[in-house]
């Protein structure tokens, strides 16, 4: 399928984003969400092409956007919806726990 | 999504956290198996694995050809092997030929061999330049590549995942295989480095 991850051969995306000595993960819930995927795959809840299918369906703007984690993040999150193993609605509930106990 | 307009933005931070403790709680994933699994990526698996293969290849000619015959049951032998590197394909550089890896469409990378991908590999300049215009962006690591040595761009897929076996440097003969390991950096075998000259 022809989408905006396809980019083999495309011009004017800027340039090589290179850092000497760089840590494996820069945040630690890039450590995390890294743990979980691979994790959940161990488990058998989904295969590779079906993670990967679950990340090219991210709206094109917003994949330009996001970091390579924070679409393994969308990725996931839509793989869990549509496999019925969480809702958005107790995602978004957690959520609201959380900062609460963060203190935001 | 639709109540984003009248919320402030979710701390990426925060969904991870929500996404793993739920599934923690629900029992689809078993304690201490995240920590596990990164202390693998973290610890066990990294080029330095990639750099026995190459020593190896470069001191014992049997199993260069095995190598670059059968890349999986070779690298297989050594004891590197699962999650992403289940079909394994060695490409060699030479005087006349250099090769250079790239995952296009996304970050597909040998794993047990290399451990997991720096940043700019699993970036849209790398992957959509890397097939266009592979030499400009092979001096942007300080690598040129003379005109009349062919430049060869290999796409890796979820299924084939490449390893270039580099050019051993010279005035190493006699070296022992630890030896020339610790010359063999990880991007010579993505392709856009090469080893480390010997001191």
């Amino acid at each position: 399928m022809n989408s905006i991850h396809d980019i083999g051969g495309m011009d004017g995306v800027g340039p090589l984003p290179l850092e000497e000595n760089e840590p494996i993960f820069h945040e630690e819930w890039e450590r995390r969400m890294f743990g979980v995927k691979v994790a959940l795959a161990i488990e058998g809840v989904y295969n590779i092409d079906e993670t990967r299918w679950a990340m090219e369906r991210i709206p094109a703007l917003r994949w330009l956007q996001s970091s390579y984690y924070e679409q393994w993040v969308d990725g996931v999150t839509r793989s869990l919806l549509e496999k019925d193993i969480l809702t958005q609605e107790e995602i978004d509930a957690r959520i609201d726990i959380l900062r609460k106990q963060g203190g935001e | 999504m639709s109540h984003s307009h009248t919320k402030p933005p979710v701390p990426v931070a925060l969904r991870v956290k929500a996404i793993e403790t739920l599934l923690t709680e629900k029992g689809v994933l078993g304690a201490g198996v995240v920590d596990a699994i990164v202390d693998v990526f973290e610890h066990e698996l990294g080029p330095k694995n990639g750099a026995k293969v190459v020593a190896k290849a470069w001191t014992d000619p049997e199993y260069r050809s095995w190598l670059l015959k059968d890349g999986t049951a070779a690298i297989e032998s050594l004891g590197f092997s699962g999650f992403q590197g289940e079909y394994m394909v060695v490409v060699e550089n030479t005087p006349e030929v250099h090769n250079v890896v790239v995952c296009t469409l996304c970050s597909c990378y040998p794993w047990p061999v290399l451990g997991l991908p720096p940043n700019w590999y699993k970036t849209a300049p790398y992957r959509s330049r890397v097939v266009l215009n592979p030499r400009s962006v092979l001096a942007e690591f300080d690598l040129q590549i003379p005109d009349d040595v062919e430049v060869r761009v290999w796409d890796s897929t979820s299924d084939v995942r490449y390893l270039v076996l580099p050019e051993r440097p010279a005035g190493t003969d006699g070296w022992s295989e630890d030896e020339l390991a610790a010359l063999v950096t990880r991007d010579s075998m993505i392709g856009t480095g090469i080893c480390r000259l010997a001191a």
